[in-house]
């Protein structure tokens, strides 16, 4: 047992760390804040290249062929990095929705899914497809459908719905897609959907069961950056900004406002680390609980950790430049994306 | 990252749990909580069934008497114990964690001689003078005086939150043998006879109206200077030592105590039937995700420790939210019972299976608050993960 990153996930962490640095550096992020162009082609492209979309993909199909583990590492540089666009939907769709194109609907022998119709994936591990998903939002009470948010619908290619019942695929451009004008996070482009179609099923209850699954470790994953990502930009303010003639980060209020972001970071980090390698070395753990648990953990760390992060920096935390919110109002939208925390408490209390 | 353990561990695992499973069920019923004198009869007797297996402070070095187990054999060694119902460490909590690693590290060949094997074998108890009415969080304020006389220092002051010094042979005792002024670098650390005139133990009543420690009036008590460890005045570098070890592996059982609490919780509220409330599930569901990540925490601890061959500051990272998730859990406990948790006598038991009564409930509430004050506060806890780790600067 050894439960420290090994060199070669060190590495893979460096390495994603410094492209994030030089081709997507915040101020450039920020220059697209509320357009079209935040998911471009060209970059995504450069995501790919660097594995991100493929590290799960099995050698035999073009991928390399890692794990959970591996995929977890890169994630949180990404969030971190805040990089924009349906990552996790187009690296789950690359090694989840990669298949024969015939057979059943619903058996994933080897934990992909059979019968995925021709070209969905193609071009996504490459990143020339984009994929982006969707939960399927309730019936209201009077059977009324409730409009669903997609994000990025711009760039999709391919938009998979997930329900209980499975996962079903639909071409963006059917859809009838209104623009969210002010969407919370600047850097998420929304889409209001109305009426989502049923669209074409590929995949059954287990299929489904999985994407939420490997979903809640990797969304747990981009928490878990944005989290280290306010504790790292909390630190650095508390180091140089002085009042009272002393660097605030000496007071202990402000002291233990940081000391409570690093164990709520590092508490988190280590939980969607032990479900990747949980779900990566079946065995060790129950998988299920342990990514419930982890998503649920990430989701709060993120979420308080950006919200102190803005404390911390006082009245420049409230302004728009201070990117202090960036990382807060993402967390939301990863939150949403792994599903409502209290449904993931309750899933953890069902399986403990 | 790997969590699967090797095949020589999983065959210290197998072994070990094989010996558990046959001597567990041969100990005799727990002393109670308040009788100190049977409470070292059965834990000492404990380490002497531990000692005789082979399995006494498995990872102290061989020449300690231990037999260097690897941070992972210790985790799982503490793992299997929890697992087995085996006895706590109890009054060989000093000995064991505290005071013979100190020994282990700092003492001088014939002090590892003198000190080392008793406590392994159980046959002599240490308790700890560290802390003083005046210097609690601020230990190196402290001011209990020792003064060199010929081949003995005479020791006077006073200690406090002494834990069964009156069934203790030692105590590791920090006394100040620099100038008033001289803090860390004033200090000495000894190994006091506790059978030495001049001392004076008065328990201290706790808010679970039990004695669980108390206070220790020193009046010019002989200590054999050949009872200090590393040199005068270097006692506070020497008590560093200790105190890592505190945070290092100490607590890892605990984690694993709360797991198998919060899964009684879980089958008390069947029983009253509060688990139809998905407030109450969801409530679970968050302590139990946290006390899963406190696990994984205590495991990503063991491994730095593996490579770097010290416990790290990681320590006080999982120390402080062991504390805080305790005394949730005691708290969820109480609201779980409501009009029951208002007595301490036992109103409706356990019921055997897993359930659990109103008095252990209550219980478990009231001793959740001193885990954020015992073994360094929260708040100092806190100042360390600030300072240490952040490199905040000290205020």
């Amino acid at each position: 047992m050894d439960f420290e990153l090994s060199d070669d996930e060190a590495a893979l962490a460096d390495g994603i760390r410094s492209l994030c640095a030089g081709r997507f550096p915040l101020d450039r992020l920020r220059a697209a804040e509320g357009g079209d162009g935040l998911v471009d082609l060209e970059g995504w492209s450069e995501l790919a290249e660097a594995g991100v979309f493929s590290l799960q993909l099995p050698e035999a199909s073009g991928g390399i062929g890692l794990g959970m583990a591996a995929s977890a590492v890169v994630f949180e540089e990404l969030g971190r990095a805040l990089i924009p666009g349906p990552l996790l939907a187009s690296h789950l769709a690359a090694y989840l929705l990669a298949g024969p194109t015939d057979g059943p609907t619903d058996g994933p022998t080897d934990g992909r899914v059979e019968g995925v119709p021709d070209g969905l994936v193609d071009g996504v591990a490459e990143g020339k497809v984009v994929v982006g998903a969707v939960r399927r939002p309730p019936t209201s009470g009077t059977g009324a459908f409730v409009p669903a948010l997609v994000e990025s619908w711009s760039s999709l290619g391919v938009l998979v719905v997930v329900d209980d019942e499975g996962m079903a695929v639909v071409d963006p451009a059917e859809l009838d897609a209104v623009r969210i004008a002010r969407p919370l996070d600047p850097l998420t482009a929304l889409w209001r959907v109305d009426r989502l179609p049923e669209g074409r099923r590929i995949a059954g209850a287990a299929a489904a069961h999985r994407w939420r699954r490997d979903q809640a470790v990797l969304g747990g994953a981009l928490l878990v950056g944005l989290a280290a990502g306010t504790l790292e930009m909390a630190v650095a303010y508390a180091k140089q900004r002085e009042q009272f003639g002393k660097p605030i980060g000496s007071f202990q209020a402000v002291k233990h406002m940081c000391a409570d972001m690093l164990v709520a970071a590092e508490t988190a980090r280590a939980a969607v680390h032990a479900a990747a390698v949980t779900i990566d070395q079946p065995g060790v753990g129950d998988a299920d609980r342990a990514a419930a648990g982890a998503g649920l953990l990430a989701s709060e760390a993120a979420i308080k950790n950006g919200r102190t992060c803005i404390q911390v920096h006082g009245g420049m935390g409230f302004t728009w430049d201070v990117p202090a919110h960036l990382y807060l109002m993402r967390a939301r939208v990863l939150s949403e994306a792994i599903g409502p925390v209290a449904g993931l408490a309750e899933l953890v209390a069902e399986l403990f | 990252m790997d969590l699967r353990y090797s095949e020589t561990e999983e065959s210290f695992r197998l072994e070990l749990r094989k010996w558990l499973v046959e001597v567990v069920p041969t100990l005799g019923p727990k002393a109670s909580s308040l009788d100190w004198p049977a409470r070292r009869v059965y834990d000492t007797t404990w380490q002497r069934m531990l000692f005789d297996a082979g399995y006494a402070g498995i990872d102290w070095p061989v020449e300690g008497g231990g037999r260097a187990a690897s941070p992972v054999e210790q985790l799982i060694y503490l793992e299997e114990l929890e697992r087995a119902h085996a006895p706590y460490v109890g009054v060989n909590f000093v000995g064991l964690l505290h005071a013979g690693p100190t020994i282990v590290v700092e003492g001088t060949p014939e002090q590892r001689a003198r000190f080392l094997p008793p406590i392994l074998r159980g046959d002599e108890v240490w308790c700890q003078g560290f802390s003083e009415p005046g210097a609690g969080s601020d230990l190196a304020s402290l001011r209990t005086k020792a003064v060199r006389d010929g081949d003995e220092y005479v020791v006077t002051g006073q200690k406090i939150w002494t834990s069964h010094a009156e069934v203790a042979d030692y105590c590791e005792l920090l006394v100040r043998t620099g100038d008033e002024g001289s803090r860390h670098r004033g200090i000495t650390w000894l190994a006091m006879p506790m059978d030495q005139p001049g001392i004076d133990f008065r328990p201290l009543k706790t808010i679970a109206g039990s004695t669980e420690f108390g206070e220790l009036f020193l009046d010019g008590v002989r200590v054999p200077v050949a009872n200090r460890m590393g040199e005068e005045n270097d006692g506070w570098r020497v008590t560093m030592v200790t105190l890592s070890f505190e945070r290092g592996t100490a607590f890892v059982s605990e984690v694993l105590q709360s797991m198998e609490f919060l899964r009684d919780l879980r089958t008390t509220a069947e029983r009253t039937g509060a688990w139809a409330d998905g407030d109450v599930r969801r409530r679970l569901g968050h302590l139990a995700a946290e006390l899963d990540a406190l696990w994984a925490l205590a495991r990503r601890n063991v491994s730095q420790a593996a490579r770097t061959g010290v416990p790290g500051v990681g320590g006080s990272v999982y120390k402080l939210g062991l504390s805080e998730i305790r005394q949730r859990i005691g708290e969820f406990g109480m609201d779980l019972i409501g009009g029951a948790g208002l007595s301490w006598d036992d109103l409706q038991g356990g019921d055997g299976r897993g359930s659990i009564g109103n008095t252990e409930l209550v219980n478990t509430w009231v001793h959740g608050f001193s885990r954020t004050i015992a073994a360094g506060t929260s708040q100092i806890q806190r100042n360390i993960i600030a300072e240490r780790i952040l490199g905040l600067p000290k205020g």
